[in-house]
């Protein structure tokens, strides 16, 4: 019984030739998919919002509801 | 006096005598020290993957026919037969490589155990619940909490992603 000699060297630059491109690929993955699944809505969700948003009618029903403490609603 | 000083170390010791282990006993009388003691000022055996070549063989003391295989040894490897390989090795090493790595289930016990003491702490926890914790603060009462949703509402907390864009604000109810 004679064993093939071992791998003696290489053994770090053949782990590192996948490792190194897999490692690359999911780290860009991981952040597309926090620009696509967070972050691209989130600036979708605030342009929305604010497209059509009148703070002054906003600020009266915040009033009439009495949250302020600045301006009461108008009754009182 | 001194006759009471010799009476009182003499009991010392024999008090010492009793409580300590026979090894210290024997130890301080400078006998030869029972086997299974680590003498770690000489070289020891292990069986590591890092160490290919522990610092000595296995077995130290040959039989009859181990010294003769040791002989064998001396000469040309090529004469030596698979099985004498194996008894050599076997000779300077206790495990093999792949018996090394195999590895244990202990970690099913070990997991089992933690999942066990976990669980044995939420009895405990619950009963703790039940029996020793006081009252809840009322802020934590429905009405209570119904008065702040509405408040938070009233506000338009979060109104661009949170609470506030559940509310229908037309309807007034949750959408």
């Amino acid at each position: 019984m004679s064993l093939p000699k071992p791998v003696m060297r290489g053994l770090l630059g053949k782990r590192l030739r996948l490792h190194l491109p897999l490692a690359f690929a999911f780290a860009l993955t991981c952040a597309a998919a926090v620009k696509f699944g967070v972050t691209e809505p989130r600036k979708r969700a605030y342009a929305e919002f604010y497209k059509n948003y009148d703070a002054t009618k906003e600020f009266n029903n915040m009033r009439e509801a009495g949250v302020f403490e600045s301006v009461r609603p108008s009754g009182e | 006096m001194l006759a009471s000083q010799a009476a009182v170390r003499g009991l010392q010791r024999s008090l010492w005598r009793a409580l300590s282990t026979a090894r210290c006993v024997q130890a301080a009388h400078g006998k030869d020290v029972s086997a299974d003691v680590l003498d770690c000022s000489q070289p020891q055996y292990c069986n590591r993957p890092d160490t290919p070549l522990p610092d000595i063989p296995f077995v130290r003391n040959l039989t009859a026919d181990q010294m003769k295989l040791k002989e064998k040894e001396k000469g040309p490897w090529t004469k030596l037969t698979m099985e004498e390989k194996l008894a050599l090795y076997r000779l300077s090493h206790e495990l093999t490589y792949a018996e090394m790595r195999k590895g244990t289930n202990e970690w099913k016990t070990v997991v089992g155990v933690i999942l066990y003491f976990m669980g044995f702490t939420g009895l405990v926890v619950w009963w703790q619940r039940v029996y020793v914790y006081g009252d809840v603060p009322q802020t934590f009462s429905e009405d209570w909490v119904e008065k702040q949703t509405k408040r938070m509402l009233d506000m338009r907390t979060n109104p661009i992603q949170g609470i506030s864009t559940h509310w229908d604000y037309d309807k007034k109810q949750w959408k």
